[in-house]
């Protein structure tokens, strides 16, 4: 009696909790996300899952009705048949039936998602090793995405604040109300753009494109997050996406701060900077930018990715120096920066590893080198 | 001549030898490839090991021949071994098959999908907006990073060494099916020339087939790293090619063999399986005529 | 031991050589068997290591005990030597063992080349293994080595890679040729195809899947290897190649991969529950067909692993139906496997326990399978931990406890003892349990948006993770108790009849316990 009421007890507190796992917020449950897809998968996924555990449960039903009933200990003598016609036909007719079920709405489904025409907005994007550039396509607006949560954080030296991993230098903004299709791409390796509250992920294919699309609905404006879902090398679990929804007049607003931002920094590289000035943001752009490759001290990583102290062209060939930064190097994971940086931060990233970590050449590269040598 | 129960041979040390032999050549030959990629030092120890491991396994494979040889001549298979010998051949060229296959496939997909969707057309031609300036054609002239990888100037004219290679071969096959029906009715002298012929046409195919490489490489252009036309090019013939040379060798045992007086009418089936094999390889060169350098 | 080796010996052999060098050139079905056996298992611990180093790093957020760079070693690592270090040569192991005696034939039907594919088997993954040492680190591009992450960015050890892959490769070839053959031709007489066990049948499909696809995969790593060091395309759009037709090849090779792992299993499960249900089993020659159907299916579904490659519409369409119809000729055998235990007499030794867990494990395993066919539904749940927790669930649950289903259902005929039955129910009970500690949780953090092949993840995966960890272990460390257990056989217990269990049925069970050394050497008569 006492071990009935323990069990009894014991299985409702279970139940009880596995209920509140299904109500918690992080979640043991796809998302239903945002838009109409989002939701129609979600759908879908709970549609099937519930038809699994419908099978499931009459098949391992009567497999435990089996298991208890027809023992040998309680004197089960076996039967010896072997064979009925019938049942076999109706176990591979019904699941037939079962299946083209499932298969229309999916089929729905699909047919929706791979329709990316007219669309108001296109934006391009471009995998790196390990961010993400946005091109706005015919708005002259063109950004890199980095992951903002600091080393410390990871290596938890720091504490580890909410977004951890799921937050970026820059945000990708999009129009709610709008059909966006974004044309997705790489530069290097396989990567894939996920948000799963748009239900969008798709692989960035190097030197294909491929067509997704959104819709977020009026009303729903606010911060996605998402991450690189195909394994591309050492960081990536390390490339997030954060989409910003705004409404269509704020979308407006930014594209035009945007070029005002451009201009803006154009115009920076032609002042004058100090060594000081010059080592402070380089030392916060390689921090962002470079040590995630060359190391946090410049000491490299690996045989794939070179040390910057000692290294020959950072202590002697200014030229080459700058040439990596704009132009990479093909087929390595040097990528070009040209488009990533401004030109004072190149002049002062430059300037940092030529003097840190006891490279103590003395060389300043200042924002009109960089000017110069981009022509 | 025949035993009645199945010959179960004993402990041996040719495979663990071949073993040995195979990864000195793997590990090898891996070495090698990458100093060779990296222009680094030290070359010199993996050659040694992938030298080593080859000679083990041509020592090894010789030995092993030999031997079925003997146990063979010594009466020691019965009839059922020899169908498991049969099946055993069949199968590994069906194996073969599918190693070919791969490389078709790549083909036909580089035609169908691929290259039209560089090209701006079909499902993904979206994608022709990272190679402006391609227009995509097959043979693939110019390819879709146009001067900093350049395509071939030309690529060989099937109506000439492809044509003639087509007849040598096609000959070849019948030359061989001459052999096995001399061998069946006993006639050695017609078998060893036969086959001798057979081996002389496979040279001689060899032997253009390199001309033609010569010249691809001269003067056409035409290169392993001329894009995906000559990727597909050079690997489909490639292997091909690869597999005349291990065939001809294979016949050429074979005939060595029959002068040795080897075979018998009703068992012979190490020359059965050469022929099977060197049928395959003409098949595959079918294909590949047509789908290589016709289309 | 001595004797029986004896009095089967009529072709003047001596029974086995003395010391190491009996194992190194033995000829010998039985003995090879055991080595292909004792070297999974080492690699199944030399994997599981590994795993439980990726565990270690997941338990909690942040990076802890390694570096991202060996994470993904670890990752890659660990994938293949689980693929084609522990389960692959388990099955051909067991085929080694059990096919000659379940068809009457005194040994395999090609004995050298026998001895051949199993010792390149250590040579080859020894280099692999010694990659990790190297300067470049091992391999790190997933066990799936998409280009170009495995081409043009990879570290030189790929080289080394790709030729232990093809020394796989020709293992595996030869050792499925030796198996069609030794089954289309050694089969004792009156032995028709219908009547031959299921083990046999479905390792004679599995083998003919082998030669199909090896050879795919010999000719796509080949192709890397020209990308990487000699200029190549293939895989590389500047050339006019597609990094997705690597991955069209390789899933050609990689679907039917799979099955090739699950097919055996089947073969094992359908002689225990028989055995423990004592009674025969149910639908045999629909479960021959549905064999059949699924290998012909697994041709034609290779593209359910790339559902967001962006493939055109209707290219997703079909391979979303064709994956779909797997599930039915999956559904007959587990229905046939229940129908089986229906109005049976079972009990519950340790080969009948595993082989139950599989048949419900495997089964959620399948459920996952089909939800992640469903192509819309798969956009969100494709590189989650959602197929990381369907993909182990029928791959631990499912091929591994098959496997081990199978040494617990044979070792009594393989070295004349039986097993502890007390120790063997407490490794399944650990093992039932761990595994789905360990995996479980995965379908959940998966479903909640976690990427697979990440050494670090956001806050909200935390305690899940920690669970999955924690699982790992237990499951991890009562392996060790299934080591000590067949140790403690081979050593001693209690003396096996020849037909072992109550309920069995089979020419394996007529010859004596432990078997002779040459099975048999008379072919005997199946009515
Ligand atoms: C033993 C190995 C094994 C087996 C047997 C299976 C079986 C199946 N698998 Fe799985 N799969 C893997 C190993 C395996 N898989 C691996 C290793 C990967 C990941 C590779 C990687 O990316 O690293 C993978 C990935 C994978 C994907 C890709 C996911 C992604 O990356 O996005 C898909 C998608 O369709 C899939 C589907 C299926 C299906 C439909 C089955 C079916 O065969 C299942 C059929 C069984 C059942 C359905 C249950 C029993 C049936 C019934 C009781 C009948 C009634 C049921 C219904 C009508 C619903 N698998
Ligand atoms: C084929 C079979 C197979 C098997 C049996 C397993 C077994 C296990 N796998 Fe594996 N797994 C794969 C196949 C398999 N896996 C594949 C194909 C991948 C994909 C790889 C990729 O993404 O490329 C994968 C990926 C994978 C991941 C995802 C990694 C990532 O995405 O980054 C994880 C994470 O938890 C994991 C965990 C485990 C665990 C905990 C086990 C446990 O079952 C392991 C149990 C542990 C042991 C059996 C070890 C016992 C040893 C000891 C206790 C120590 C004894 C020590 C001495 C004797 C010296 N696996
Ligand atoms: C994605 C990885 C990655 C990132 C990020 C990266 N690099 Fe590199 N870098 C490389 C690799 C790989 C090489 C080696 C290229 C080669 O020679 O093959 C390299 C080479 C270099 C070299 C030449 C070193 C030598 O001795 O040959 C310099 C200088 C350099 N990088 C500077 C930078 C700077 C500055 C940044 C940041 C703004 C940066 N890198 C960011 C991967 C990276
Ligand atoms: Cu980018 Cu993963
Ligand atoms: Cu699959």
């Amino acid at each position: 009696m006492k071990i009935r009421t323990w069990l009894s007890l014991s299985s409702i507190a279970l139940l009880l909790s596995l209920s509140s796992l299904a109500k918690a917020e992080w979640g043991v449950n796809m998302t239903e996300g945002v838009t109409e897809i989002s939701q129609s998968i979600y759908d879908l996924h709970m549609l099937i899952f519930w038809i699994c555990v419908a099978i499931g449960v009459v098949v391992f039903g009567v497999m435990f009705y089996v298991m208890f009933k027809h023992r040998k200990s309680k004197g089960a003598v076996a039967a010896q048949f072997d064979e009925s016609v019938t049942l076999e036909w109706l176990w591979t007719v019904i699941p037939t039936i079962i299946l083209i079920a499932m298969a229309v709405p999916a089929t729905k489904t699909l047919v929706e998602m791979y329709d990316a025409s007219d669309a108001q907005v296109d934006i391009k994007i471009t995998g790196y090793q390990w961010k993400w550039q946005y091109d706005y396509l015919g708005e002259d607006v063109s950004f890199f995405s980095n992951l903002s949560t600091s080393r410390d954080a990871v290596y938890n030296k720091e504490e580890k604040g909410e977004n951890y991993l799921l937050e970026v230098d820059k945000e990708v903004v999009i129009p709610t109300g709008q059909k966006v299709r974004f044309l997705i791409t790489s530069n290097d390796v396989i990567h894939a753009w996920w948000v799963p509250e748009f239900a969008v992920k798709k692989d960035a294919i190097p030197g294909y494109v491929n067509e997704s699309w959104v819709n977020v609905p009026v009303g729903q404006e606010g911060i996605y997050r998402g991450q690189c879902a195909e394994l591309c090398g050492v960081d990536h679990g390390f490339m997030p996406i954060v989409v910003r929804a705004v409404s269509q007049a704020d979308y407006a607003t930014w594209l035009d701060e945007q070029r005002a931002e451009k201009e803006a920094a154009a115009l920076a590289a032609l002042g004058d900077y100090s060594f000081d000035e010059l080592m402070t943001t380089g030392a916060e752009v390689y921090a962002g930018r470079c040590a995630a490759c060359h190391g946090q001290n410049g000491e490299g990583m690996g045989s794939m990715f070179p040390p910057m102290v000692g290294s020959d062209i950072v202590l002697n060939d200014v030229e080459k120096h700058i040439d990596i930064l704009i132009n990479g190097v093909a087929g390595s994971a040097m990528q070009s920066f040209a488009e990533q940086l401004t030109d004072v931060e190149i002049a002062a990233v430059i300037t940092y590893e030529r003097n840190a970590w006891g490279n103590d050449t003395g060389d300043i590269v200042t924002p009109r080198d960089i000017i110069d040598a981009r022509q | 001549m025949a035993t009645s129960s199945y010959y179960v041979p004993e402990s041996s040390r040719l495979p663990i030898f071949t073993s040995i032999g195979l990864i000195c050549m793997a590990a090898g030959a891996a070495g090698m490839i990458n100093h060779i990629s990296s222009g680094t030092e030290g070359w010199a120890f993996p050659h040694f090991v992938f030298f080593t491991g080859a000679l083990i396994v041509a020592a090894v494979l010789y030995n092993w021949f030999g031997m079925v040889i003997k146990e063979s001549m010594g009466g020691l298979y019965s009839q059922q071994m020899d169908r498991s010998f049969r099946w055993g051949m069949g199968w590994f060229i069906f194996s073969e098959v599918m190693f070919f296959a791969a490389f078709f496939g790549a083909l036909f997909y580089v035609r169908q999908w691929a290259g039209p969707w560089l090209g701006g057309s079909g499902d993904k031609g979206v994608s022709h907006m990272l190679w402006p300036d391609f227009i995509y054609q097959w043979p693939m002239f110019n390819n879709p990073a146009g001067a900093d990888l350049p395509g071939p100037n030309a690529i060989i004219d099937p109506w000439h060494i492809p044509l003639l290679n087509t007849i040598l071969l096609i000959s070849s096959s019948v030359t061989i099916t001459f052999a096995h029906h001399a061998l069946r009715t006993m006639q050695r002298g017609r078998v060893i020339f036969w086959l001798a012929f057979t081996v002389i046409l496979g040279a001689v195919f060899v032997y253009y087939q390199i001309l033609e490489y010569v010249e691809a490489y001269r003067d056409l252009g035409l290169t392993l790293a001329s894009g995906i036309y000559g990727s597909t090019f050079f690997m489909l013939t490639g292997f091909h090619g690869a597999h005349v040379t291990i065939g001809a060798i294979i016949l050429f045992v074979m005939w060595i063999r029959i002068v040795k007086g080897h075979f018998t009418p009703d068992q012979h089936f190490g020359f059965e399986a050469a022929a099977w094999y060197w049928h395959f390889v003409d098949m595959v060169w079918i294909g590949l005529f047509f789908f290589v350098y016709i289309i | 031991m001595t004797t029986t080796t004896a009095a089967h010996d009529d072709h003047g052999h001596h029974g086995p050589a003395k010391g190491i060098m009996r194992w190194v050139l033995t000829t010998n079905h039985k003995d090879i068997g055991t080595m292909y056996l004792w070297f999974s298992f080492i690699m199944l611990l030399t994997g599981g290591v590994m795993a439980l180093i990726i565990r270690a790093e997941l338990f909690q957020p942040g990076m802890q005990l390694i570096e991202p760079e060996f994470f993904n070693q670890m990752t890659t690592m660990h994938g293949l030597i689980m693929v084609f270090g522990a389960i692959m040569p388990a099955f051909v192991g067991l085929a080694n063992w059990m096919v000659p005696m379940m068809v009457g034939a005194p040994d395999m039907a090609l004995p050298r080349m026998n001895n051949l594919s199993f010792w390149i088997l250590p040579f080859a993954f020894g280099m692999l293994l010694l990659t990790l040492f190297s300067e470049a680190g091992a391999p790190n591009f997933g066990w799936t080595f998409y280009a170009p992450l495995s081409t043009t960015y990879a570290p030189s050890s790929v080289t080394y890679f790709i030729f232990g892959v093809h020394l796989m490769g020709i293992s595996s070839i030869m050792g499925a040729i030796n198996i069609v053959a030794t089954i289309l031709n050694m089969r004792a007489p009156g032995m028709t195809y219908m009547k031959m066990p299921l083990f046999v049948w479905t390792w004679f499909i599995t083998a003919y899947l082998l030669i199909a696809v090896m050879p795919v995969l010999a000719g796509v790593v080949t192709m890397m290897l020209m990308d990487i060091h000699f200029g190549t395309s293939f895989f590389n759009a500047a050339g006019g190649g597609d990094p997705v037709l690597f991955q069209h090849l390789f899933w050609f090779f990689g679907h039917p991969e799979v099955y090739i792992m699950i097919l055996p299993a089947f073969g094992i499960v359908s002689h225990i529950i028989p055995t423990f249900s004592r009674k025969p089993l149910f639908g045999y020659s629909s479960m021959v067909y549905a064999t059949a159907s699924i290998a012909f299916l697994s041709f034609i579904v290779w593209a359910h692993h790339m559902f967001t490659v962006g493939l055109p519409l209707v290219t997703e369409l079909f391979f979303m139906y064709a994956t779909m119809v797997i599930a039915i000729p999956t559904g007959v055998k587990v229905f046939n496997w229940v129908s089986t235990m229906f109005q049976g007499s079972l009990t519950f030794e340790t080969p009948m326990l595993f082989a139950i867990a599989f048949v419900i494990l495997f089964t959620i395993g399948g459920f996952s399978g089909l939800m992640l066919a469903i192509a819309p539904a798969d956009f969100q749940y494709h590189d989650t931990y959602f197929v990381v927790a369907h993909f182990h669930y029928v791959l631990v649950p499912g091929a591994l406890f098959a496997i081990i289903a199978g040494v617990y259902f044979w070792l009594p005929k393989w070295c004349g003892n039986y097993y502890d039955e007390f120790l063997g129910k407490l490794h399944f009970w650990l093992s039932f349990i761990g595994v789905n500690i360990t995996f479980f949780p995965m379908h959940f953090i998966g479903l909640a948006g976690m990427p697979r092949r990440i050494p670090d993840y956001a806050l909200q995966f935390a305690d899940f993770n920690a669970v999955a960890s924690v699982g790992a272990f237990i499951f991890g460390f009562s392996q060790l108790l299934f080591l000590y257990i067949v140790i403690k056989t081979i050593r001693s217990g209690k003396q096996a009849t020849p037909e072992v269990w109550e309920g069995a049925d089979g020419l394996e069970w007529t010859l004596p316990s432990p078997a002779p050394y040459h099975s048999f050497s008379e072919p005997p008569q199946v009515k």
